[in-house]
């Protein structure tokens, strides 16, 4: 046992040197999926909300058909279905894009992440108070001005906590990149287990990494909810 | 031919999912209700238990929680023969999934049924105290379809998370679609690229299939459960 953390510890943290691996990829999946499914998320929120049916039928389908399967299958269509496709290992940019396991993660992850995201802020938006929307609207601002000063900056607040939740089952969603080779914690500790049969302490060590991680995901979570949803407390709370 | 004559594998694949994910639900669903009797029984000896089983379970990925119960429980196994001088003894795929997805879900279950009991007002339980009815009574006539009722939503959403980690088992040896796909995209690379997509394609749409036919199951029930309530008119 003593030998397996000797041996791997580096590699469960940060890797060696020039090749980062283990809780450093974890937390470079997690935080780049997030920030990028965040982007992709905020308009297709806006989207989702629209009257206007040919807007939100295809955000719906967007949101229903990802939430609807399974990462892992949203991963493998990725990583091996569309590299299978010979357009795709004939156009040079294709082929170096999707042959790099990291990109295919990262992009499995975002549309996976953007789908849930557009599904709790659309919830936020649409639970705006109608009297802030048309008090906008009485001061003369127009759609993009009233979703920018007045509706996203609360529904982003609102938010928060179904958000909080979402980043922490991305941050647990990011394990299924060790079946598409990529070295984050999870296969660090698949090749500790095969080293040294002692799966128990190999995963074990992953596990307190990954509760590590989660504690202090949700202790910013509850930080960020003091400082931007105070407003929002019960009185007998405060 | 359909599906290149994988459709069959395909189909046993689909039955042995539905057949994990419902086995894993009954389980979680009795440990849930465990868990919350338990976190809400105000005995200390009965709470910190139920309240470390549900902050660690929701802390750590359901892939590691798998990966380690099922080597550990193997190892454990294998050092058990070897010292009796035994063959041997494989765990099943099947119950090993059964009994990892059940034991982590149970977890979030017991957070589900938690609000759900605390959701109940305590005038209806005064109320079946005052007609003399018994703890059992109370439970099975007032508490429980009253706690179903908040549950419901929650239930739902946890069944959904349910039906696609079943795709995780897959990466523990275990034949279900994820797996079938993964077998039907090898046997066929020989015939052409475009079969990896198809077969994948297939098993997502399967998934699909099911959430969408469970997602009617639970408007039924919800209507069912909801007897009695008025629907706010919008």
């Amino acid at each position: 046992m003593i030998d397996l953390v000797q041996q791997y510890w580096q590699q469960y943290l940060w890797g060696t040197s020039g090749h980062p691996t283990g809780l450093v990829i974890t937390l470079w999946l997690t935080v780049v999926s997030l920030a990028l499914g965040f982007v992709l998320a905020l308009p297709l929120a806006v989207l989702r909300v629209s009257r206007t049916w040919w807007m939100s039928v295809p955000v719906r389908i967007y949101t229903y058909v990802i939430r609807g399967t399974p990462l892992y299958v949203q991963l493998l269509l990725v990583y091996t279905g569309i590299y299978s496709l010979d357009a795709v290992r004939a156009t040079p940019v294709l082929n170096t894009f999707f042959r790099d396991a990291l990109n295919c993660t990262i992009l499995a992850f975002m549309l996976n992440t953007a789908a849930y995201t557009t599904e709790i802020f659309a919830g936020a938006i649409k639970a705006t108070a109608y009297g802030e929307i048309e008090a906008g609207r009485a001061c003369g601002m127009s759609n993009y001005t009233l979703y920018r000063r007045i509706i996203l900056p609360s529904a982003l607040r609102r938010a928060l906590p179904a958000y909080s939740n979402e980043v922490i089952l991305m941050l647990h969603s990011t394990t299924l990149a060790a079946t598409a080779t990529v070295p984050d914690i999870l296969k660090v500790a698949r090749s500790a287990s095969s080293d040294y049969y002692l799966p128990f302490v190999a995963y074990g060590i992953a596990a307190v990494l990954y509760l590590c991680i989660s504690f202090t995901l949700i202790w910013l979570f509850r930080r960020a909810e003091d400082r931007w949803l105070g407003y929002l407390r019960p009185i007998a709370a405060k | 031919m359909f599906l290149e004559g994988y459709g069959q594998q395909l189909w046993n694949g689909t039955l042995e999912t539905i057949k994990l994910a419902l086995l894993s639900l009954a389980l979680a669903f009795g440990l849930g209700l465990i868990g919350a009797a338990a976190k809400l029984s105000g005995n200390r000896w009965f709470a910190v238990p139920a309240n470390i089983y549900t902050t660690l379970i929701r802390g750590v990925p359901d892939l590691v929680l798998m990966l380690l119960l099922f080597y550990s429980f193997q190892d454990l196994l294998n050092r058990i023969t070897d010292a009796l001088s035994q063959p041997q003894f494989d765990i099943d795929p099947f119950i090993a999934g059964v009994c990892v997805l059940g034991f982590i879900y149970g977890a979030y279950f017991t957070e589900t049924f938690r609000g759900a009991f605390l959701a109940v007002p305590s005038g209806q339980l005064e109320a079946g105290v005052a007609y003399g009815m018994s703890g059992r009574q109370i439970f099975r006539r007032i508490l429980f379809p009253q706690m179903m009722r908040f549950a419901l939503p929650g239930i739902s959403n946890n069944w959904q998370v349910i039906l696609k980690a079943t795709a995780l088992v897959s990466i523990i040896g275990l034949h279900e679609v994820v797996k079938a796909a993964q077998d039907a995209i090898t046997g066929t690379s020989s015939k052409g690229a475009f079969h990896a997509l198809i077969f994948l394609a297939v098993a997502g749409l399967i998934y699909l299939t099911l959430a969408t036919l469970s997602n009617l199951l639970f408007l039924v029930l919800e209507r069912r459960y909801a007897l009695g309530v008025r629907q706010p008119e919008l």
